[in-house]
């Protein structure tokens, strides 16, 4: 961000310089890659509205339709598109359509449902959804590399939490911030994700996660909306970070996607386990 | 890891490791057979062995065996793709212990009785190692090109594939060899820069003659 803001471009650029310059790959074609990505993006989110069917657990389906198709009752209509979108990419992986994983499957929601919803908001052009997603996957990286992005690893925060992270990030810089703002957005998102565990009912990436997919959207979007408003976290982004690495590691392995405790461990959630687990041998 | 890594990759739901890993290993695998497949049966451990079928570990597995990649939407419908082009799958789901949660082996019929045994693990994202391959011990990513060959443990192989690869100018990234026991069965893998062609591998097959197999792998 330093080098942002020294040349006064967008993290995004310099995140698609350093990739360029480890690949050994030229700018453009790594620009490319990450501009391939948009259509399965949006393919994505339309292809889990559209599709009212349930996956094969039965566990998840349709409630990103329901969502969207709702009046809003609470919520603002971008922040109630955005928890719709999150959910429609998160039904459509667990559904076996097409996705990208951002920073992961089971958290692919966030940015997708984040950058598209600010994007429509703000008029973006196919250039600043491509440079947002740079800067998403540039502060992902820095994540990766100081704590993790694994739910067996780090717990649900270190997927869902990264994406609210890097979704927070693109966001900042659809809006046109300063990367003062997009520093605080990210430490604000990442603040209120710590110690979330992974717990999946039946270790499938649906129950809680399709559901949480919509609300880390929403909760990226107050991240966003405080940082504009110009309130600044008291603990620096760098070391949020490092606490979401010790709190990960501090973490005991029965809720980091063992399904061993947690919603995986109620009365309903192993019954739902012994079920399918009953049909998964039946060949 | 790099910038696609935390975006990317583009794939079948629902799970990096699950099912993305999984079409690798089966990708992988049918690299390794180097023929057409008619059938497999294919072994789960662990996690893949648990909750497998619901993250469409079995149908992942198939396509990456039939050259589907993980975002193939042939993935969807494999099982019964393949049963329709005649391919014989067997599923076996096993309670012991691979030593990691992600482990397929895979037995892989080619056509006039070829075969191999292939075991791969998924490592998380998306990302794979095969770790046997016929019982000997490997690690092969298929993140580079490779080369490997099974030989005679006796002294000079080393020498020569590395003087045809230097003709052919293909520059070593890495090498490693293993072997079963000494003066025995040994396995060499070799990453290059640069895939290996075919009349390469022919080179390196015939240049020695305690060399029994080449397999190439063209990075994926």
């Amino acid at each position: 961000m330093d080098l942002a803001d020294a040349e006064k471009v967008s993290p995004g650029i310099i995140a698609c310089r350093l990739e360029a310059e480890t690949s050994g790959r030229a700018y453009q074609d790594v620009w490319k890659q990450m501009d391939e990505t948009i259509p399965v993006f949006m393919k994505s989110i339309r292809r889990g509205l559209g599709d009212h069917s349930k996956s094969r657990s039965g566990l998840v389906g349709g409630d990103a339709r329901k969502l969207y198709d709702k009046e809003p009752l609470l919520l603002g209509p971008l922040a109630k598109r955005a928890a719709a979108y999150a959910v429609a990419t998160a039904e459509a992986n667990a559904k076996m359509m097409c996705i990208v994983a951002c920073p992961t499957a089971g958290s692919c929601g966030i940015v997708p449902a984040v950058v598209a919803a600010v994007g429509e908001h703000v008029g973006a052009k196919r250039y600043d959804y491509t440079r947002a997603l740079f800067t998403a996957a540039g502060i992902g990286h820095v994540v990766a590399e100081n704590a993790s992005i694994a739910g067996a690893v780090g717990g649900c925060q270190a997927e869902c939490g990264t994406a609210a992270g890097m979704a927070a990030a693109a966001a900042i810089d659809l809006l046109g911030g300063t990367t003062e703002q997009m520093k605080n957005a990210i430490a604000l998102a990442l603040k209120n994700i710590l110690g979330l565990t992974c717990d999946p009912v039946a270790g499938l990436v649906e129950v809680p996660c399709v559901k949480r997919n919509g609300f880390e959207a929403v909760h990226t979007l107050v991240a966003v909306e405080m940082a504009m408003a110009g309130i600044k976290t008291q603990i620096p982004v760098d070391e949020v970070v490092a606490a979401m690495d010790q709190i990960g590691k501090l973490m005991p392995v029965s809720l980091r996607e063992t399904s061993l405790a947690g919603l995986a461990a109620t009365e309903t959630g192993k019954r739902i386990a012994d079920k399918l687990s009953r049909e998964n041998k039946d060949y | 890891m790099g910038i696609f890594d935390i975006i990317g990759p583009i794939m079948i739901g629902p799970s990096s490791s699950h099912t993305a890993g999984a079409a690798r290993i089966g990708q992988l695998a049918r690299l390794i057979l180097n023929d057409e497949l008619t059938a497999a049966d294919i072994t789960l451990y662990g996690s893949f062995a648990k909750t497998g079928r619901g993250h469409g570990t079995d149908k992942a597995l198939v396509a990456g065996l039939m050259g589907y990649g993980p975002d193939s939407i042939v993935i969807r419908n494999a099982i019964e793709t393949a049963r329709k082009n005649g391919i014989k799958i067997h599923f076996f789901f096993s309670e012991e212990d691979a030593g990691h949660p992600n482990t397929a082996k895979i037995l892989a019929y080619g056509t006039n009785d070829r075969k191999v045994e292939v075991v791969g693990r998924s490592l998380g994202g998306g990302r794979v190692m095969i770790t046997s391959i016929n019982g000997y011990a490997v690690a092969i990513t298929g993140e580079e090109n490779t080369l490997l060959t099974h030989h005679k443990d006796v002294p000079g192989i080393v020498a020569s594939v590395s003087r045809v690869l230097a003709d052919e100018y293909v520059n070593i990234s890495n090498m490693r060899v293993f072997r079963k026991n000494k003066g025995v069965d040994a396995v060499m893998i070799i990453h290059t820069d640069d895939p290996i062609t075919e009349a390469c591998k022919q080179k390196i097959l015939a240049c020695n003659p305690n060399i029994v197999n080449v397999m190439t792998l063209k990075k994926v």
